[in-house]
């Protein structure tokens, strides 16, 4: 009962901060208000027994990234164009696809139904034999790093990966690389013209 | 931010024990909610409160971007590097079962060892995003457009003076 009432009161709170977000339009407010969002939606992955979720979300979707959309901001008028259009499509879009999502979750297992499907396939084995194979008590970390190995070196590659493409973007040429030697093309058109209209 | 007395206090006390707390998450993960990707934020989030309050500079002293860019590649190359291992001692890629004397006691060193790795590569990661994030400078990032400006300046004057001599 209370888990209900928890959770209620933290999926009003969220429906809160995201229709504030959609009428503001003071882009500092908006930044340090899905910060709240985030941390608000951490809050209910713990109320969902999902700590290592909660973690990550409060680390990064509360934290580092506000702190980038910050660090964007920087670079960007304080207010948002208000657009006076009216936007009929998009609204309706919202609707038509927020509703089919409705539509879909009430064909959804119960939460943490033990019969439905997800858990009936890999899930057994891996409670029932991880702590006897590997003496680690907590099954998410095994399946994370042993059963799925190869799946989380992906993961690590992605990481690796995204940062690396995002810093070749940012540095541009502040990176430490040697200057390339700088070839003034404009001057060596304006120097070609000049010499063909010397020729006419 | 660097002149305020009590976010300077109170960021410099929280430091260590942020750093402190993402050990623990590192390498407690086996027994309780944790790991390298958590691990890896918690840390990087000393830093960058670090580098948020003093200056970006201050920051790149603490951890200088060379170091970062290569703990990025390295946490990666352990991971995979422990594969390899697993190769040559006799097993599958990843089958840590045969890097010690008992399966049991095998899984246990890779499980440290990959989330380190996940770790380091998470914690650099988004470090260099940060510093590359706060260290973003459109006038020198753009600086090959501004140079190229006056040329086209001087190019547009030429075909005036040409008409004046002409």
């Amino acid at each position: 009962m209370s888990t209900l009432f928890i959770n209620i009161s933290l999926v009003s709170f969220m429906v809160v901060i995201a229709l504030m977000i959609t009428f503001s339009h003071r882009l500092f407010a908006i930044i340090i208000m899905s910060g709240a969002y985030s941390l608000i939606s951490a809050a209910m992955f713990v109320n969902l027994d999902a700590v290592d979720v909660a973690f990550t979300e409060a680390a990064v979707g509360a934290g580092f990234s506000t702190v980038l959309f910050l660090a964007a901001m920087a670079w960007l008028p304080a207010e948002e164009k208000r657009n006076k259009a009216l936007v009929i499509l998009p609204l309706m879009i919202c609707l038509f696809t927020g509703s089919l999502l409705m539509w879909a979750v009430a064909y959804l297992p119960a939460l943490g139904d033990p019969a439905s499907v997800v858990h009936q396939h890999v899930a057994p084995r891996y409670l029932a034999e991880s702590y006897d194979k590997l003496h680690i008590p907590n099954v998410v970390t095994t399946v994370l790093a042993s059963y799925r190995g190869f799946d989380t070196l992906g993961e690590t590659i992605v990481i690796f990966t995204a940062g690396l493409g995002v810093l070749l973007i940012l540095m541009g040429k502040t990176g430490r690389s040697p200057k390339p030697k700088k070839v003034d093309i404009s001057a060596k058109v304006s120097e070609a013209r000049d010499e063909d209209v010397n020729e006419k | 931010m660097k002149n305020n007395p009590i976010l300077r206090v109170i960021s410099k006390t929280l430091f260590a024990p942020i750093i402190l707390y993402g050990l623990y998450v590192q390498f407690h993960g086996d027994f309780g909610p944790g790991g390298g990707f958590q691990a890896g934020v918690i840390i990087a989030a000393a830093f960058i409160l670090y580098g948020m309050v003093f200056s970006l500079d201050e920051l790149k002293l603490l951890a200088p971007p060379s170091i970062v860019h290569a703990l990025m590649a390295l946490g990666a190359l352990i991971y995979a590097g422990v594969g390899i291992a697993t190769f040559l001692l006799g097993a599958e890629f990843l089958n840590y079962d045969v890097l010690a004397d008992y399966p049991a006691k095998g899984q246990h060193y890779g499980i440290i060892l990959v989330e380190f790795g996940v770790g380091l590569t998470v914690a650099s990661t988004i470090l260099g995003l940060f510093m590359a994030f706060a260290g973003f400078d459109i006038p020198r990032y753009s600086a090959r457009e501004k140079d190229a400006k006056p040329a086209n300046k001087a190019g547009a004057k030429s075909p005036k003076k040409r008409a004046s001599d002409d």
